[in-house]
């Protein structure tokens, strides 16, 4: 007897959600050129040090800076975008600054995130008076203009640094974490699955930590994906306001923005280069995080 | 109705009491402490003692924050430190609202008028110009407002010619200057010229200023008009042969700019932040423009009087959406 002919297995009508989303999203340009962009970008930084043609603190042009009337190098042999004002190489200090970038971006964001989904998880799971605490501190926290809180708080450090401008654009982000974490909480509370649970006698911890919070996080994770975005514009803003991390020994995007405003009339592509940078990644965050919050968000499907 | 309002406004006091407890904790954890951050680090012994004396700086914590409180309400908001050395910050400020009232009310304007008209246009027609629009308005969001305003002041300004580049409009000798907001005194006094002169001058800042109030509003007028032209009532009033525009004023926008309302509101609020980058740019003598110098030489009594009056402002115009928006449907009154 043979072996029975192979049915072809046949696609069912319900694939597993998780292959449909993601087959939605690749479906939609917006979410491939995000991802792409960020891709690239995320290599780019890992690989810096190898890319770089250069060591993106050494002054190697520093003799043209002084013998030159003209302090900004101009492109040349070796050094496809010239030098910036203290003689280092521009396109090394652009490589070099998505490491820092990514550095300040995700670790700001990482910190509104943790911050923000404590505040909510405790508020979503305590309702009531601890609830109503929570939710105030973090109306207070709302109620200053976001961009205008990090300068407030990065006015505050006597020596700022890089870590400073990280733990101050962390801050401002956690309300907005907070908020949505707790929402999502709430709304987790009354599913069915959880009632289930709650039915079959299973520990309030085990409740919270293995059957709400994962299905909460969903919303959370996608505004971290725009808040990437939020936090390397804010980087910029404070850079800017000379509010960021003055050592410029490790570039990062914003800070070469914001220093190079005092050229930018004799010398714009000083500004212009890390701008473009700045530009094209949070329009890639932006992308990949508003078409994910849009397939993952069951209102938006048609 | 009323205990809504009554409840909403409560909350806003709690939230500017919590508010002004938290900028007096800021303003005593500045580097060097509230001395410093008064009188500058470079004061004699003899005006740090004056000053602990007049301040009640020996006294307990929370009398001092009473009385701080008490200053605020007087409107004795104390003396400049840095550029306006020895000037009351209440003075400085008030000479400087008006060039700020007047640019982020253009912004705002531009960015509604705008933002509404084109997101009702793209939802209703789709397309073409959908799509640029959209891209645009993604693309605005993802541009440092400063530099958005660099390069607007380098293309028009510096290389074309056709609009100053800094500054704003000064009328003072040629008009009376009764508000202080530029346009509206040319206005008021009749004169072409002077509107024509203010308008070059705000042109640049107030484009600059305006791209994200825009992109915001029009994204969610856009989503929100698409939602509503698929709502069973729209169908209904189309299907009664009522006339395009009686089915686009009174059905589809009075729905559908609920949402917008809010946003805009916040995004007024958030304005202030904007100014601040925007006025730099442009040397745009505003308060946004003091805050950044205010930075740069540490002057935190005009820092925590504009961190107090953007705080307010913002607070002030959440609860008057809130009402506005409550007034408009009925369902936001329930708790």
């Amino acid at each position: 007897m043979t072996t029975a002919p192979a049915v072809p297995r046949r696609r069912t009508a319900t694939a597993r959600p998780g292959a449909q989303t993601l087959r939605r999203l690749l479906r939609q340009p917006a979410f491939l050129i995000g991802s792409v962009i960020t891709f690239v970008f995320v290599l780019v930084a890992i690989a810096a040090p190898v890319l770089a043609p250069h060591d993106p603190a050494a002054p190697l042009l520093l003799d043209q800076v002084r013998a030159q009337s003209n302090p900004v190098p101009l492109p040349q042999e070796g050094f496809p975008l010239g030098g910036d004002p203290a003689g280092r190489d521009l396109l090394s200090r652009l490589v070099a600054g998505a490491q820092q970038t990514l550095v300040v971006g995700v670790m700001a964001t990482l910190g509104g995130f943790v911050g923000g989904i404590a505040l909510g998880l405790v508020a979503g799971v305590f309702a009531g008076k601890v609830d109503m605490l929570v939710m105030r501190a973090v109306d207070v926290m709302l109620a200053i203009p976001s961009l205008l809180m990090a300068f407030s708080i990065a006015a505050l450090f006597a020596h700022p640094s890089e870590w400073t401008l990280i733990l101050t654009i962390a801050i401002v982000q956690v309300p907005v974490f907070a908020r949505l974490m707790r929402g999502s909480m709430l709304v987790q509370r009354d599913t069915d699955h959880v009632l289930a649970a709650r039915a079959l006698g299973v520990k309030p911890g085990a409740i919270v930590f293995r059957h709400m919070v994962p299905n909460a996080l969903g919303p959370v994770i996608v505004q971290a994906t725009l808040s990437l975005a939020v936090s390397i514009l804010d980087a910029a803003a404070l850079s800017f306001l000379g509010l960021g991390n003055p050592d410029d020994g490790r570039p990062e995007w914003g800070q070469m923005l914001g220093g190079a405003q005092q050229y930018f009339n004799s010398f714009p592509h000083l500004a212009i280069y890390p701008a473009l940078c700045i530009i094209v990644v949070a329009l890639g965050f932006t992308l990949m995080g508003e078409s994910l919050r849009e397939t993952l968000d069951p209102r938006t499907r048609r | 109705m009323f205990r809504f309002i009554l409840r909403r406004t409560l909350q806003a006091v709690v939230t500017f009491v919590a508010l002004t407890a938290i900028l007096f904790a800021w303003l005593r954890s500045l580097p060097g402490g509230p001395l410093d951050a008064l009188l500058g680090e470079n004061a004699s012994p003899q005006d740090r003692a004056k000053l602990v004396e007049s301040l009640g700086l020996d006294a307990p914590l929370w009398t001092q924050y009473l009385r701080y409180l008490g200053r605020f309400w007087t409107g004795d908001l104390g003396v400049s430190t840095g550029v306006w050395r020895g000037a009351p910050v209440t003075e400085v400020l008030l000479t400087r609202a008006p060039a700020t009232i007047e640019l982020a009310l253009c912004a705002l304007v531009v960015g509604a008028v705008l933002g509404v008209a084109a997101g009702y246009w793209a939802a209703t027609r789709r397309g073409v110009f959908d799509v640029a629009f959209l891209g645009f308005s993604v693309l605005g969001l993802a541009v440092p407002v400063f530099f958005t305003g660099f390069v607007l002041k380098y293309v028009f300004a510096v290389r074309a010619g056709w609009l100053p580049p800094s500054g704003r409009a000064d009328l003072s000798g040629s008009i009376p200057t009764p508000t202080g907001l530029t346009l509206l005194d040319s206005l008021l006094a009749g004169s072409g010229a002077a509107f024509v002169e203010s308008l070059r001058y705000l042109t640049l800042p107030t484009i600059a200023l305006t791209i994200i109030p825009f992109a915001v509003i029009f994204r969610l007028t856009r989503a929100s008009v698409a939602e509503t032209l698929q709502q069973d009532f729209v169908r209904t009033a189309n299907s009664k042969g009522l006339r395009n525009p009686t089915v686009a004023g009174r059905h589809v926008l009075r729905n559908s700019l609920l949402p917008v309302i809010t946003v805009i509101g916040l995004q007024a609020g958030g304005l202030f932040a904007g100014a601040v980058l925007t006025e730099t740019v442009f040397n745009y003598r505003g308060l946004g423009q003091s805050m950044a110098l205010a930075f740069s030489t540490r002057d935190y009594a005009v820092l925590q009087a504009l961190i107090m009056i953007a705080a307010v402002l913002y607070l002030v115009i959440n609860i008057v959406v809130d009402i506005a928006y409550a007034l408009c449907d009925p369902r936001v009154r329930t708790p």
